[in-house]
């Protein structure tokens, strides 16, 4: 009898808490033309991407490549491969760094960052591609070098160096030397990152010159090959200008002296595979935990993420259902929504990512003054409760005109600006259509330091839309004339084409607005390896500034 | 005269001792056991951790590794039997199995020895001897000469009178030792003088006989028994002809092709001649049989258990076993003629570690992995060894005895040949490959079996084996899913499991991880080049990215299997794989292919020099250096001997490849040597 009752109580229970109520029911038409369309439309964007991510795979060229190889050299993306554990997914940052960039050609800037498991434990990347210009450090570089080192500095990666770079490229010297971000901030970071407990790994498999040297000085243990890799302040060139000795390059800084002489460089390895072994050994020997473990099993989204090819609408006028997003990337295609029926063009609620409770800020129109108090209301809940914050960006801006402004809008929108810039949980921000003006500051634009900032190829991001900006300025500079339309639209055409161009997210990504274009199918994935990058860092507590009332 | 009231001629037998290893000690012990007898097991240093030790109630180490310093050691192994309160000693067979002198001092200790008198043993121990007895016995003897004129001369003569080609056989000599083919008088005293060198070292004597020889004789043999009581029966036939160095490798029972009148006179022969000798306990009379004519003679009698015994057992429902430990006891034997019917038909097959490409040259190494078939009352697999443990140098390299029974011939042979699929092997080479070949080889599944099969079907059997594109795929395949089964298995210890980079394995960012999977097959090598498309998804190119496969694959295990079920471009199969940090091995219907793995750079960059394989002399298998002929400065011709080894009781002659100066020697005799290691090193050429 006792038994019964416990099942009928069991079922009972399970009958009041349904499992399914939080689950996301799309309204998707399939075979719709406009589906179809925005799928095509998609398709050749992603196409695009992957097309000229083949060609930045190419490094510096066959020529480059086989002279590299040539001296028994293994390719950078074969090294990072080699150095990772075998199977791990690897979350390369901005490919497209440099890209069209100085005449082009330097390839993702010449350095490769990203992030991979070595024995387990996550790892920031940071391998020169001496197919490059010899791997030398263009503004860009430096910029992809610094951003690597922030990432790992905010998120507590281990840092390896693959050194192969024959140090700043001289033409660009004036921007690559001399300010706070350039050069020398690259020792700086790794100077307080060991002081902080991160591991520094410098790999020596080519040339350091110069500055370039510093790298293995500066880390915690460095690696060097022998006949291959070499270390000195300056070359033989310089040493024979500055003191007129003759000197071969081995002799003056090769593997063999900084082992046994110099005690520059710790582990003497005999060739690339070699060193990236013993890499692999001193990652194993760090000691370090994980913060969070990704130990509870999850449900993959119910609907497959290549729906969002035929969701998004190419015309970024157009809205587009920010829950249909939702539930292609989250567990379960689940959401637990806060404030539903307030300030609706905000889309807040939680979710799980590969089993981890996630916040997700997400825009379904623009952001009125409702909308922007809900916003910072939920950033306020999540950074009480240690929850990420994942903000999906498809905004024009805050609402303009009488009403909004006298409804004060600008002191509401600060409130989620300032909710936003003080939250300390981890943030991550997609932008998967506009990202315009002030609404790129409130849903947590790069300024914001999100921990990861990607955008989809058909995003968009300028301070205002191409169109309104030329309309903007033509009103201001026809003011008291009477343009023809032909002016009028002779004067805008190359406002707009100019905010076209910049507003692209290829040119964002190669001055590294972003951490990289995603393609939107991979969105899941990618925020997902983001996720678990960031766990690696203590939670850190919030402290808000002044909230305007 | 008076009536007995109590009569009794049975000898107490509670506890056994074993004097042998491997698989025969594990099958002798399980009858036993089964009997309520205790088991004493005997072991040399080199065999502490051996199966059968670890299977007997007691077991105790009686010396050094090599043979002749423990198992062969009678004083020791009476010593146990007295010190264990052993009532017999089953001997196995090999080691002392048919040493007269140990029979007697068993005898003489008051220790019953399972196994014929002593008598029976001497007299069918000398070949001469033997067939002297069958021929008064009315038993068929093949036309021969065995005189005790030894002289080179003598026997050239009596070998004119025989008759050309002709077998000359050491007189105390058995599983091809001493044994060799003289086809013409040009080969005969080549022939005779490697005959007698080579008893004389397995048997310490060089006596031979001659015989006429058959050419395609096939190896007839029928299982025996007598008991205490002067009754003898046979359990029919087994045929044994298929051989490879005179040693037999797969067997079956009853011979194929052979009428039932044959059958019977084979049978009455074989009990008339175990009766002739007075035997005891299990025999076997081995008969060659012509393959054409059907004629049989009487080649010798084995006073043992044979190897190959389940094969009788499995059709006639017996166990051998318990029959010798009741005939020892003085008990009759459980059947009678009349009661011993033929039921079905069985084969063996024994797995040796060795390379039947290689002159079937004996393997030894560990096990590193060892799966077998279930056993069922069908199937039976006969080892001594378990996965781990190593085939030594020291003793015989076989591994196991796959035995299976059917209704019928085709039946049974169709189940071996799935059967040795499923028995897999990595760690040392194997002849389960070949054993497979010759299984469904047309001559052998058709029954035409003699003893000349395997060199007469050679370039059937030997046809050289290439990796399937398919089985370089799986392979391929196998290393990858195992590296993430690695890393998984990682993840799962640090409770990570479900961390996106361990679940969206081999991912990146707007292209496709490409990974190069170099694998060796017989030194040539083959590049896979793996794209990995989505999760389990995979393109797999054997051709540089020319064309792509779409693969996908999963490992389960189960019971320490790994099996690989994989999809190529939409065909599902279905695999068995071993791998390890050297080879994937990869187990499908047409046996094992092994690949080796490319191994890091680093870890071979120091080891090799610069001297050149021209330049040294290796030892071609793992052994003991029982001679070396050469002195460090001698002057050596090509052709010239360099060393003899000694392996599994074989010897082999390393002959200089070029003519050469001896730099240096590294070895001294008596030393146990691995495989390729270099054994001397000759002078530099001079470049001129």
């Amino acid at each position: 009898f006792s038994k019964s009752r416990i099942l009928y109580n069991q079922s009972f229970v399970k009958f009041l808490h349904t499992d399914t109520g939080n689950v996301i029911k799309t309204k998707i038409d399939f075979k719709s033309q406009q589906f179809i369309n925005n799928e095509v439309h998609m398709k050749n964007l992603v196409s695009t991407l992957r097309h000229r991510t083949d060609e930045i795979l190419k490094g510096g060229g066959d020529k480059a490549i086989q002279r590299h190889t040539s001296k028994g050299k293994l390719l950078v993306r074969d090294r990072i491969n080699l150095l990772l554990d075998k199977s791990t997914a690897f979350l390369e940052l901005s490919a497209l760094a440099a890209y069209d960039m100085y005449g082009g050609g330097i390839n993702a800037a010449g350095v490769i960052t990203g992030i991979g498991k070595i024995h387990g434990r996550e790892c920031m990347v940071i391998a020169n591609d001496a197919t490059v210009k010899g791997g030398t450090y263009y503004p860009m570089t430096v910029k992809k070098h610094l951003r690597a080192q922030e990432i790992a500095q905010e998120n507590k990666l281990p840092c390896i160096y693959l050194v192969d770079s024959g140090g700043a490229n001289l033409p660009h010297q004036a921007d690559v030397f001399p300010d706070k971000l350039h050069f020398g901030r690259e020792f700086y970071n790794q100077a307080n990152m060991s002081a902080a407990g991160i591991a520094q790994i410098a790999v020596v498999l080519g040339s350091c010159t110069a500055g370039g040297a510093y790298v293995p000085a500066m880390a915690d243990e460095s690696i060097i090959v022998k006949h291959q890799g070499t270390i000195f302040l300056g070359g033989p060139p310089l040493v024979k200008m500055a003191t007129g000795e003759e000197i071969s390059e081995e002799e003056l800084g090769g593997a063999e002296l900084h082992c046994s002489s110099s005690g520059v460089t710790d582990h003497f390895a005999l060739n690339d595979e070699h060193a990236l072994y013993i890499t692999r050994q001193i990652v194993k020997n760090l000691n370090r935990r994980h913060v969070e473990n990704f130990d509870t099993e999850f449900e993959p989204p119910l609907y497959s993420g290549e729906d969002l090819y035929g969701i998004i609408d190419p015309d970024l006028q157009k809205p587009f259902e920010i829950r249909e997003v939702i539930a292609r990337i989250f567990d379960g295609s689940r959401l637990d929504e806060f404030k539903k029926k307030y300030g609706d063009t905000l889309v807040c609620g939680f979710a799980k990512l590969y089993g981890k409770k996630v916040g997700i800020v997400g825009n379904n129109g623009v952001l009125f003054s409702e909308s922007a108090m809900k916003g910072a209301h939920f950033v306020q809940l999540c950074t009480q409760r240690n929850i990420p914050i994942i903000f999906l960006q498809n905004i024009t801006g805050f609402m303009v005109g009488k009403d909004a402004e006298m409804g004060g809008i600008a002191k509401h929108g600060a409130k989620l600006v300032t909710a936003v810039a003080c939250a300390k949980v981890p943030k991550f921000t997609l932008i998967i259509g506009g990202s315009y003006g002030a609404g790129n500051y409130g849903m947590c634009g790069r300024s914001y330091s999100p921990r990861f900032l990607y955008m989809w190829p058909n995003a968009r991001i300028s301070v205002m839309g191409g169109r309104q900006a030329a309309g903007v300025l033509s009103q201001v500079i026809s003011k008291g004339k009477q343009w023809t339309q032909k002016q009028i639209d002779d004067f805008e055409a190359p406002i707009i084409e100019q905010f076209e161009r910049e507003g692209s997210p290829y040119f964002a990504s190669a001055r590294m607005w972003d951490d990289g274009v995603i393609d939107p199918k991979d969105t899941r994935k990618v925020l997902g390896l983001s996720l678990a990058a960031a766990l690696n860092a203590e939670p850190e507590k919030t402290e808000y500034g002044v909230f305007r009332m | 005269h008076v009536v007995k009231r109590w009569k009794s001629t049975i000898r107490r037998i509670d506890k056994l001792l074993i004097a042998n290893r491997g698989e025969i000690a594990c099958r002798v012990l399980r009858t036993a056991r089964r009997l309520g007898v205790k088991t004493v097991a005997v072991y040399s240093e080199a065999d502490q951790h051996a199966l059968h030790v670890s299977q007997a109630d007691e077991a105790y180490n009686i010396g050094p590794p090599p043979a002749s310093q423990s198992y062969l050691r009678g004083d020791k192994l009476l010593e146990v039997a007295h010190k264990a309160g052993c009532q017999a000693i089953h001997p196995g067979y090999g080691f002392l199995s048919e040493n007269v002198e140990f029979a007697e001092n068993c005898e003489k200790n008051n220790i019953i020895f399972i196994g014929p008198p002593a008598s029976a043993i001497q007299d069918m121990g000398i070949k001469s001897k033997s067939k002297e007895i069958m021929s008064k016995a009315g038993v068929p003897i093949i036309e021969g000469y065995h005189g005790e004129d030894q002289s080179k001369a003598k026997l050239k003569q009596e070998a004119q009178k025989i008759g050309y080609p002709i077998m000359i056989k050491a007189v105390r000599g058995g599983g091809g030792k001493g044994m060799r083919i003289a086809n013409t008088e040009s080969e005969f005293e080549e022939a005779l003088e490697s005959a007698k060198s080579e008893a004389q070292k397995a048997f310490g004597d060089s006596v031979v006989l001659l015989e006429k020889f058959v050419a395609e004789p096939r190896h007839v043999e029928v299982q025996v028994f007598a008991d205490l009581h002067g009754n003898a029966v046979h359990l029919f036939e087994r045929d044994c002809s298929v051989q490879r160095r005179h040693q037999k490798i797969i067997e079956e029972a009853p011979a194929p092709g052979l009428s039932e009148e044959l059958r019977s006179e084979l049978g009455a022969a074989a009990v008339r001649a175990a009766k002739a000798v007075g035997y005891v306990g299990a025999g076997t009379v081995e008969f060659i049989l012509d393959k054409k004519s059907h004629s049989f003679h009487f080649m010798e009698m084995n006073t043992r258990l044979q190897v190959e015994h389940p094969i009788t057992e499995m059709i006639t429902g017996t166990d051998l076993v318990e029959w010798q430990i009741k005939a020892a006891r003085g008990e009759k034997l459980p059947l009678n003629q009349d009661q011993i019917s033929l039921r079905g038909h069985s084969f063996e097959a024994r797995i040796y570690a060795e390379d039947p490409s290689g002159g079937f040259l004996p393997g030894a190494g560990v096990l590193s992995y060892l799966r077998s078939p279930p056993v069922r009352d069908d199937i039976r697999i006969e080892t001594g060894v378990r996965e781990g443990d190593e085939v030594s140098v020291h003793y015989d390299p076989m591994i196991a005895k796959l035995v299976v029974w059917g209704e019928n011939r085709a039946e049974a042979l169709l189940k071996m040949q799935t059967l040795l699929t499923e028995y897999n092997v990595t760690g040392l080479q194997t002849n389960v490959n070949f054993l497979l070949d010759l299984a469904r080889h047309p001559e052998f599944i058709s029954g035409n079996v003699h003893t000349n099969f395997i060199k007469e079907n050679n370039d059937s059997l030997f046809k050289t084996k290439t990796a399937s594109e398919t089985q370089l795929i799986q392979a391929a395949l196998g290393v990858i899913l195992q590296d993430e089964v690695t890393d998984i298995r990682n993840a799962v210890n640090r409770k990570d499991q479900f961390n996106p980079f361990i679940v969206e394995s081999g991912f990146r960012i707007n292209h496709q991880f490409n990974r190069d999977i170099k694998l060796e097959f017989k030194n040539e090598e083959k590049l896979v080049r793996v794209k990995f498309v989505d999760q389990n998804v995979f393109h797999v190119s054997l051709n540089g990215g020319k064309s792509w496969k779409i693969v996908n694959g999963q490992l389960s295990r189960e019971d320490e299997t790994v099996t690989l079920r994989c999809t190529i471009d939409g065909i599902k199969n279905r695999v068995n794989i071993f791998s390890d940090d050297n080879v994937i091995a990869i187990f499908d219907n047409s046996g094992k292919v092994e690949l080796e793995l490319e191994k890091a750079s680093f870890l071979t960059e120091e080891v090799d020099d610069s001297v050149s394989g021209g330049n040294k002399a290796f030892a071609p298998m793992p052994g003991v250096l029982d001679k070396i002929l050469v002195n460090v400065g001698d002057s050596v011709k090509k052709g010239d001997s360099l060393f003899v080894l000694i392996a599994m009781k074989m010897e082999y002659v390393v002959k200089a490849t070029r003519d050469a100066t001896v730099e240096n020697i590294f070895f001294k005799a008596g030393d146990n040597v691995q495989k390729d290691v270099t054994i001397l090193q000759f002078k530099e050429e001079n470049m001129s």
